[in-house]
């Protein structure tokens, strides 16, 4: 196991620097620079362009920019915001925890519906309710997240009135953040009607999260499904005579999950991608809206470390699920 | 619909209720995030908005919704006759604000104005670099270092500037964001604990509002200051609600989540105009979207083809497809709202016919030419694109074959400027300080070729009036001499002039007191709620 759990984490170091390179160029090769966005329509002069270069530390050749970079990096120093003034690392961690709460909340959206909707689209193979629960999965795979969400906006929090449009809290409420997640300070804050406040702005920017993770796992869920009904096993189970719910809910879909929690895990990206979109909509201030920024700004030191900083989240995301993997089947770790 | 407007009222109510039964909230959906809270350091107006207004004054300031300069922290001010010198008398008794680890022991002096000047312009002021790699971009575009040679405080509360050059706009400039009046104290309290970094975090300054806390991305919360030396603000509570999608920051203030909203889109604005809780206040924009055409490039060298092109353009059609009627056609360099507007000067005539037969006697023939699209949407030119398709299809009408090109937005702001750039560009300009200089000089004075002067145009007659306009006292003489460098620029055409957009703020009906800013700032001093 030892040995597994090593091998794996060294996969992580060239990925870890394939990552930091990916970041660090892709910055570089976007059209247009930090000092040109400075300037704007203004534009900045050669010499002040050379003396913010120098300042930047954006004269020196790439290679240089580079080795600097990631030895920065390994000691937790990610640079500071070339618009803000303040650390990298400090302003993703100050807006991180709202990113994760969305996207957790968001995923279990998906698994507490998704499952259920693939596994009854399964059993009732071929049939109209089949035909409906695919299709519907297949439009909210398709669906614009920007135009999803303002649609569900203007019909719930516009017409019907039943949530807030957008934000966290309601500006009533005003309490220092403790943890960051605004479930757990708004009840910490004591003040009544907080947490029901927190709680109601979240609903529908989780829901336009979870539209896509949750067609996913429903597809894929329908088609494990299928696939594990039709095994020797379950027809063995079946003639013993067991009844349906014990032959789907135990035999079945134990089985049957294996694919699914793949599929889960692998969404993590998806859900990152997504709150982008869905943070940048909703005003939701998390990580999302701040990459967003700092690419229009062409905040170099901000851009590179929010995708570093996200791509080892990822990594380490995908670390522990292959870890549980070992663990739960032994097959994998043989290989 | 009853249940509809019950929950419109329950909402209201609630919100009303909200700040507690005595505090008086102001809400504001702004459209994006600060970047910091020290202005000197940057250019944008979101994060002016959200600083220089609301925290600070600066020597003069803007006369609401005017670009009129009047006292501020100056109480009064003598300009030598040479205009080279300033002498500013400070207003006495003016307090600065306190947060959990400041609390002022004095009053703003011109220990105060000095360094807020210094810290920009003096490379030796340990505040210069304070933060890695500050960079004090208005200080430097409105050319402070080459106009300004010393800032000097003659007593407590007397300062004197040297300029190296009259410069007729210098009051109007002290009036700008960047310009505005820190506190010296503060920032060696902060030094002392080498903590500088916090002077563009926790802003302190005489402002209306005292700022109390930064979510980032999320809002800003400001308290009105009860010791501001023109008096406590109606409101109590202001708060930055930041919303960065326009259609949710319209649903936001239908809900009644905030009591008024930046930037709405343009189409939204009849159906807000309508809605019987909502009102919706104009004003023309201070600024200008022009098609400049490269005048140093065969043969747009020819003022027959410049002018013939322009009379060539719909600008009807263009205003009521791009701008959506929130617009007006451009005749001139400068809006009409700024002084010295010529109106006298007649725009050139939609006319196609007598379009081609220009061409035609200026020897064109089969002429194919470059159409610069901007790949952004600014106020002053809301869809490039559009417009551009627009004025190929006019082209097409007189015969000439145009193609549209566009880059990313710092590309195109860098490649524009080339002196041998192949093509016409789309842009415009947003006034910075309410002065025609900042239009006529920057955009269209020699010195600008190869930058901001998109036309490549020198023309010395014109040149020669706008240097000489700059340096004249009185705004009478100087308008004059603009009036005139308008009618020069019409008759060489460097540009067609195409629109001044309108600027639109809708806002609950109850909201009181909001005066529009020609410079585009939100600010809300004198903002009141009505029960």
């Amino acid at each position: 196991m030892l040995r597994f759990f090593l091998s794996r984490v060294a996969v992580l170091v060239p990925t870890f620097l394939g990552v930091a390179l990916i970041a660090f160029a892709f910055v570089r090769l976007l059209p247009g620079d930090t000092i040109t966005i400075i300037g704007g329509e203004r534009g900045v002069s050669p010499e002040r362009r050379a003396a913010l270069e120098a300042a930047l530390g954006l004269d020196r050749p790439y290679i240089v920019q580079f080795g600097d970079y990631v030895f920065s990096v390994l000691r937790g120093d990610f640079g500071v915001s070339t618009s803000t003034y303040r650390p990298v690392l400090q302003e993703f961690l100050t807006l991180f925890p709202a990113t994760i709460e969305l996207s957790v909340v968001a995923i279990l959206l998906a698994v507490a519906i998704g499952i259920p909707a693939g596994i009854f689209a399964a059993l009732k193979r071929g049939t109209w309710i089949d035909q409906g629960i695919m299709g519907t999965a297949l439009v909210g795979y398709s669906m614009p997240i920007f135009w999803w969400a303002v649609l569900l906006i203007i019909f719930f929090s516009g017409y019907l009135q039943w949530t807030p449009v957008s934000g966290r809290i309601s500006l009533m409420y005003f309490f220092p953040p403790v943890t960051g997640f605004m479930l757990i300070d708004s009840l910490l804050s004591g003040q009544a009607g907080a947490f029901r406040s927190a709680l109601s702005h979240l609903i529908l920017p989780a829901i336009v999260l979870a539209t896509i993770p949750l067609a996913v796992i429903a597809r894929q869920t329908r088609s494990a499904m299928l696939e594990v009904l039709g095994e020797d096993y379950v027809r063995t189970a079946r003639a013993k005579g067991l009844g349906p719910r014990r032959v789907v809910g135990v035999h079945a879909l134990r089985n049957a999950l294996i694919p699914v929690v793949t599929t889960i895990g692998l969404q993590v990206g998806v859900l990152l991608t997504g709150a982008i979109l869905t943070e940048t909509i909703f005003s939701w201030p998390g990580i999302g809206k701040w990459l967003i920024d700092a690419v229009g700004r062409r905040d170099y030191p901000s851009v590179q470390g929010g995708i570093l900083l996200i791509a080892i989240v990822v990594m380490a995301v995908n670390l522990v699920v292959d870890l549980l993997y070992g663990l739960i089947n032994p097959r994998v770790r043989a290989r | 619909m009853k249940l509809f407007t019950r929950l419109l009222a329950a909402t209201a109510l609630t919100l009303a209720l909200g700040g507690a039964a005595s505090a008086k909230t102001f809400v504001f959906c702004s459209e994006g995030s600060p970047e910091g809270f020290d202005p000197g350091l940057y250019t944008a107006g979101t994060t002016f908005d959200a600083s220089a207004h609301p925290v600070y004054n600066r020597l003069t300031e803007f006369k609401k919704g005017t670009t009129e300069v009047e006292p501020g922290l100056a109480e009064s001010w003598d300009v030598a006759p040479d205009g080279l010198t300033y002498t500013f008398k400070l207003r006495p008794g003016v307090k600065f604000h306190s947060n959990d680890t400041f609390t002022p022991t004095r009053d703003m002096n011109a220990d105060d104005v000095i360094f807020s000047f210094d810290r920009q312009g003096n490379k030796d002021n340990p505040w210069h670099q304070y933060v890695s790699g500050a960079s004090w971009e208005y200080y430097d575009s409105m050319s402070m270092p080459e106009t300004v040679k010393s800032v000097e405080k003659v007593d407590d509360m007397t300062v004197k500037f040297t300029l190296t050059r009259a410069d007729a706009a210098f009051l109007a400039n002290v009036a700008m964001p960047f310009a505005s009046i820190v506190s010296k104290e503060y920032a060696d309290k902060l030094a002392e604990a080498g903590q500088q970094a916090q002077f563009n975090q926790q802003p302190i300054g005489t402002g209306p509002f005292r700022f109390v806390a930064y979510q980032p991305d999320a809002l800003i919360r400001y308290q009105a200051f009860p010791e501001y030396w023109a008096g406590k603000q109606p409101i109590d509570d202001l708060v930055f609600a930041i919303t960065t999608d326009a259609a949710v920051r319209q649903q936001r203030l239908l809900a009644g989540e905030c009591h008024l909203m930046a930037y709405p889109n343009p189409s939204d604005v009849p159906a807000m105009q309508q809605n019987a809780d909502l009102k919706v206040d104009e004003q023309q924009g201070l600024n200008i979207g022009y098609f400049a055409y490269n005048t140093k490039q065969a043969p747009f060298d020819k003022v027959e083809v410049r002018k013939a092109l322009n009379m060539a353009i719909n600008k009807q059609a263009i205003i009521d497809a791009v701008y959506q009627g929130a617009g007006q056609i451009a005749k001139n360099p400068i809006p009409p709202t700024m002084w010295s507007y010529n109106d006298s000067i007649q725009d050139d005539p939609y006319d196609p016919e007598a379009a081609k037969k220009m061409l035609t006697d200026a020897g064109v023939s089969n002429l194919s030419m470059k159409i610069w699209a901007m790949p952004v949407s600014r106020p002053y030119n809301p869809n490039a694109r559009r417009m551009a398709e627009l004025i190929q299809a006019d082209f097409a009408k007189v015969g000439v074959n145009a193609e549209i090109v566009t880059y990313e937005w710092a590309e195109y702001l860098e490649r524009s400027k080339a002196e041998d750039r192949d093509g016409a560009v789309l842009l415009g300009w947003t006034g910075d300080n309410g002065d025609p200089d900042n239009f006529l000089a920057v955009l269209l004075g020699c010195d600008g070729v190869g930058n901001n002067n998109r036309a490549q145009w020198c023309n010395e007659d014109f040149d020669k009036l706008v240097q000489q306009a700059k340096s004249l006292p009185s705004q009478e003489q100087r308008a004059e001499l603009y009036e005139q460098a308008q009618v020069i620029f019409k008759e060489q055409a460097p540009w067609a002039t195409i629109a001044h957009s309108v600027v639109y703020v809708p806002m609950r009906k109850n909201v009181t007191g909001f005066v529009q800013s020609p410079l585009g700032d939100y600010t809300f001093d004198g903002v009141d709620i009505t029960e």
